[in-house]
């Protein structure tokens, strides 16, 4: 039998799209696992948020009862809940510029090959970063305490007249955990400064040595320029990272003293499945939940059009 | 001039270092101590008549030895879980471009802004509804759960870098789907697996949210974070208790830190540069 050329070809483009078709199979198989744990734990659980927001519900199911917005509606009137929002906001504000600043400053110091002993220095700035938030904060309660080893060694060295209670006074609990917190991540962020850096060719800071700069002057005006694309990525990722805190203050302040230190994860958390007030609220807790991520993924979207608008202007 | 430059950057650097270490130094030292003796030195770091009392306390009395083994258990299984599924992702999402793909990445990439607190009361919910509040197991799955982007990430572009004639050679070799994985790119990817597996121990051995909320209602199911939590709940005075249970809860990881640290600082730097 003679094939003619159609024929041919008709079938060799079957039997790419046979193949097509296995390749999509085959790799939708090796998807499955983790499009499926993500569906379970993240997907489904953003879907039901918003039908739980919807809800006056405390958690037995025979007792929720729909509400439409009335959740959103009495959080826009609730001071604790913009109180919470507030200080998650302020918290960010705090911390991104020192966070990078401190990280940045260690990172250069550290990408430095002469430099002996440099992996030893990485090992112990990087510590903090890999222990458990909650022990950390735990320890800290103590360590900062009006009894604790800092106030001690502060008023030994007359930098204080009188022990300062950190954690327990309202006006200094917020920056305390700003800086407990700038402690305990600034290793992850020196070492994305650490790989922004190595991307500066040795060449640049050679053509600097000779036409005379020093390291500081070298730094502003050669290496700082080059790396602030990656440092846009890097204030991103930290500002996300720091509205999501929860560890660190449920752990030192609870969000006290008097919700001074009550961020929206604490909030939450405080609404949902804490006895102090009551019956638990999952339907008003979920609307906050939902009404602060969707603040947060506000945020990134603005922070990036930010970035590229600034590095397309640059 | 030199040499004092020098000098100045050492000491700069290494008195730094001492403040950042200093807290865990000061647990672990105050976990020997006794009682007395925490509250008279309480700056210092060498316990002048160690002792093992506050371990063995804590270890015995106040359940650290079981939230010890869960929190191993718990860990190990998650970390298996995430292991296989990312690599297994990773693999169709960096040799293949199938339908959907390009889907994918992006709703996982968008995950990264969603705060855990946005789903976690669903998360506690869906727990329930499998009857695991409380268990290990559900520990596990939900530990499991979410995007881990930073995984899919490295496993994604270490797979696209991988020569395609390797693949095409096991094709021709009568090699199938599953079976050039398994032969051919499995045993490539050990090095980025490594750091996956790395990565994911510290931050499954160091989960608070999810394991607070899912043993509210069972306290012997608690992991050494949340463990140490509730202990201090209850005994606000017992510091070198507390110190004790500090230092079980981190000495694992940061003995794993301190071998392994290079494939993790890799993870973390591979993460931001893709």
């Amino acid at each position: 039998m003679v094939r003619t050329k159609n024929e041919a070809v008709s079938m060799a483009a079957g039997r790419r799209r046979a193949e097509r078709r296995k390749m999509n199979m085959w790799c939708w198989l090796f998807m499955v696992p983790a499009v499926g744990f993500y569906l379970l734990f993240q997907g489904y659980p953003i879907l039901c948020s918003i039908q739980y927001s919807l809800l006056d519900w405390s958690g037995m199911t025979a007792n929720a009862a729909y509400v439409g917005l009335e959740n959103y509606r009495e959080l826009m009137g609730d001071g604790l809940f913009w109180n919470a929002f507030a200080n998650s906001f302020v918290y960010m504000a705090m911390i991104v510029p020192l966070e990078l600043a401190v990280s940045l400053f260690l990172a250069y110091m550290l990408n430095n090959e002469k430099l002996k002993a440099r992996s030893v220095y990485r090992t112990m700035y990087f510590i903090p970063v890999i222990t458990t938030a909650s022990v950390v904060g735990i320890i800290m309660i103590f360590l900062l305490g009006v009894q604790g080893p800092v106030n001690h060694a502060l008023t030994a060295l007359h930098l204080l007249g009188s022990p300062v209670n950190f954690l327990g006074n309202a006006k200094y609990a917020l920056p305390t955990l700003v800086v407990i917190s700038l402690w305990k991540d600034c290793g992850t962020y020196m070492i994305y400064w650490l790989a922004g850096l190595q991307g500066v060719s040795k060449d640049v800071y050679e053509a600097a040595t000779i036409d005379g700069a020093d390291r500081r002057q070298t730094f502003f005006h050669v290496v700082l320029p080059l790396i602030a694309p990656t440092g846009g990525i890097i204030a991103i990722l930290c500002a996300i990272n720091s509205l999501k805190v929860f560890d660190i203050v449920k752990t030192m302040t609870e969000g006290g003293p008097y919700y001074a230190t009550d961020v929206i994860a604490t909030y939450v958390y405080r609404n949902a499945f804490s006895s102090e007030i009551g019956m638990p609220r999952l339907g008003y807790a979920s609307a906050a939940a939902l009404f602060f991520g969707g603040a947060v993924i506000l945020i990134g979207l603005v922070l990036n059009t930010v970035k590229d608008r600034l590095a397309k202007s640059m | 001039m030199r040499k004092i430059k020098t000098f100045a950057t050492h000491a700069l650097l290494a008195g730094i270092g001492f403040i950042w270490i200093y807290p865990f130094l000061w647990m672990i030292s105050a976990s020997f101590k006794s009682q007395p003796e925490f509250f008279e030195n309480r700056l210092g770091l060498v316990p002048k008549a160690p002792t093992v009392d506050n371990i063995i306390r804590i270890w015995e009395k106040a359940h650290f030895g079981t939230y010890f083994m869960n929190t191993i258990i718990v860990t190990l299984f998650s970390v298996l879980l995430v292991l296989v599924m990312t690599m297994m992702a990773g693999y169709a999402m960096g040799r293949f471009r199938f339908w959907g793909r390009n889907l994918c990445m992006a709703v996982f990439l968008g995950s990264i802004a969603i705060p855990l607190v946005s789903t976690i009361i669903p998360t506690y919910e869906v727990v329930k509804s499998m009857n695991l509040v409380g268990t290990k197991l559900g520990l596990v799955l939900s530990q499991a759960g979410g995007a881990h982007v930073i995984f899919l990430l490295l496993f994604t572009s270490f797979f696209e870098s991988v020569p395609k004639e390797l693949e095409e050679a096991s094709k021709i070799d009568g090699c199938n789907y599953p079976r050039t994985f398994f032969h051919v790119m499995m045993p490539l990817c050990k090095p980025v697996a490594t750091t996956v597996v790395i990565m994911e121990t510290i931050w499954a051995w160091n989960a608070f949210m999810l394991p607070l909320v899912l043993t509210l209602n069972n306290p012997l199911s608690r992991t050494l974070a949340v463990g140490l939590y509730a202990f201090k709940g209850e005994n606000t005075v017992d510091w070198t208790g507390i110190a004790a249970g500090g230092t079980i809860a981190v000495i694992p990881v940061i003995l794993l830190f301190v071998f392994m640290q290079k494939h993790f600082v890799e993870g973390i730097a591979g993460a931001v540069k893709s």
